[in-house]
């Protein structure tokens, strides 16, 4: 049964997917693919289907902040090596 | 005998909207700077500055009484101070300059962080100001070393790891330096600069972002506080490093002789 609490938590996880997406490579269609996972689920009914559902959008959520964090602490390494003031 | 009343601690987190670490930097036409119609967002090491305040409010609980941002900059740069707020500031201060005016200096920006501190007096003293080293878009690294000189407040600069002593009010601070690590005890009120490896900045989620629009932001001009940011060095010019020359390679050591000597060296005389 898609309650209303389950239908709030859903959309409040798209809206931070598709906030994320903003900075993902753009040849990856991002905001496609998201919408389109989410509306091949939109007509769940089952409570551990949706919850099933919902657990791999969290984790996509994670794996992308992962991807973002590293991509920045490699870049910044790489500016700013360890034990190297900025100045020669 | 009665216990002496122990401050909470008021931290202070300067930012800057500073160009995006990912833009491939160029250099403009006229040759007088960078192009700067590209992405900004907020300076990296200020975004470590801002998560270590966060952290030692986690870390210290109560002791830690108000985390404040501030920026300087034109009407954009309130964008930088609500992604700190969403962080988990409390309150933001901007000093607004107009867009056509030119980025403030180190010198400049210590000033007007100084004239802010003492206005901050008023209510409450800061305690610990923290800042990042340096911005990746001009590289100085003066500002957090400018700013202690003139409230000749104690300085510990590209910290690795703050602990905070409040009963005490004391600092202890690992800072980097060439060949390792070093350990400064500093008394409060103080001056931190944050290096690459003191934190990793959390991801500001939507909730807060939106729960951060409810937090105040106050207006400032640089003349409310009685500073003039007009500029006193002139950028001559900035040119792009020469473009690097491919090496090549010689089949034998007459060709290397040969090679040598059309680039003008030659042999010693023994």
């Amino acid at each position: 049964m898609a309650t209303k609490a389950n239908r709030l938590r859903v959309l409040a996880l798209y809206k931070e997917l598709h906030r994320l997406g903003r900075d993902y490579e753009p040849s990856y269609d991002f905001h496609g693919k998201l919408r389109r996972m989410f509306e091949k689920n939109r007509n769940l009914t089952d409570a551990e289907e949706i919850e099933k559902a919902y657990n791999l959008g969290e984790y996509i959520k994670k794996e992308t902040l992962a991807l973002y964090s590293l991509r920045k602490y490699r870049h910044l390494k790489r500016m700013y090596p360890p034990n190297s003031t900025s100045d020669p | 005998m009665r216990p002496s009343a122990v401050r909470l601690l008021n931290i202070l987190v300067p930012v800057k909207r500073a160009v995006d670490y990912a833009v491939k930097i160029r250099v403009n036409p006229q040759q007088t700077g960078i192009d700067l119609n590209v992405k900004h967002s907020m300076n990296p090491f200020d975004e470590i500055a801002v998560e270590e305040a966060v952290r030692l409010r986690e870390r210290m609980k109560d002791a830690v009484k108000s985390i404040k941002v501030v920026t300087i900059g034109p009407a954009k740069s309130a964008e930088t101070l609500r992604t700190a707020l969403a962080m988990g500031a409390d309150g933001g201060i901007h000093v607004e300059i107009p867009e056509s005016a030119p980025a403030p200096e180190p010198l400049g920006v210590a000033k007007t962080l100084r004239a802010i501190v003492e206005r901050e007096k008023e209510k409450a003293n800061v305690d610990i100001v923290i800042l990042g080293k340096q911005a990746i878009d001009d590289d100085m690294g003066q500002t957090g070393q400018m700013l202690a000189g003139l409230l000749n407040w104690p300085q510990a600069t590209y910290a690795s790891k703050v602990v905070i002593d409040e009963a005490n009010r004391v600092a202890h601070v690992t800072r980097e330096i060439d060949g390792g690590a070093e350990e400064v005890k500093c008394k409060l009120p103080v001056i931190i600069t944050t290096d690459l490896r003191l934190n990793e900045p959390r991801y500001a989620s939507l909730p807060n972002i939106m729960k951060a629009k409810k937090k105040p932001i106050e207006k400032l001009s640089p003349s409310d506080l009685g500073v003039d940011l007009t500029p006193i060095l002139e950028t001559l010019k900035v040119t792009e490093p020469p473009k690097r020359v491919g090496g090549g390679k010689v089949e034998n050591v007459d060709e290397l002789i040969t090679k040598l000597k059309e680039a003008g060296i030659e042999a010693v005389k023994s």
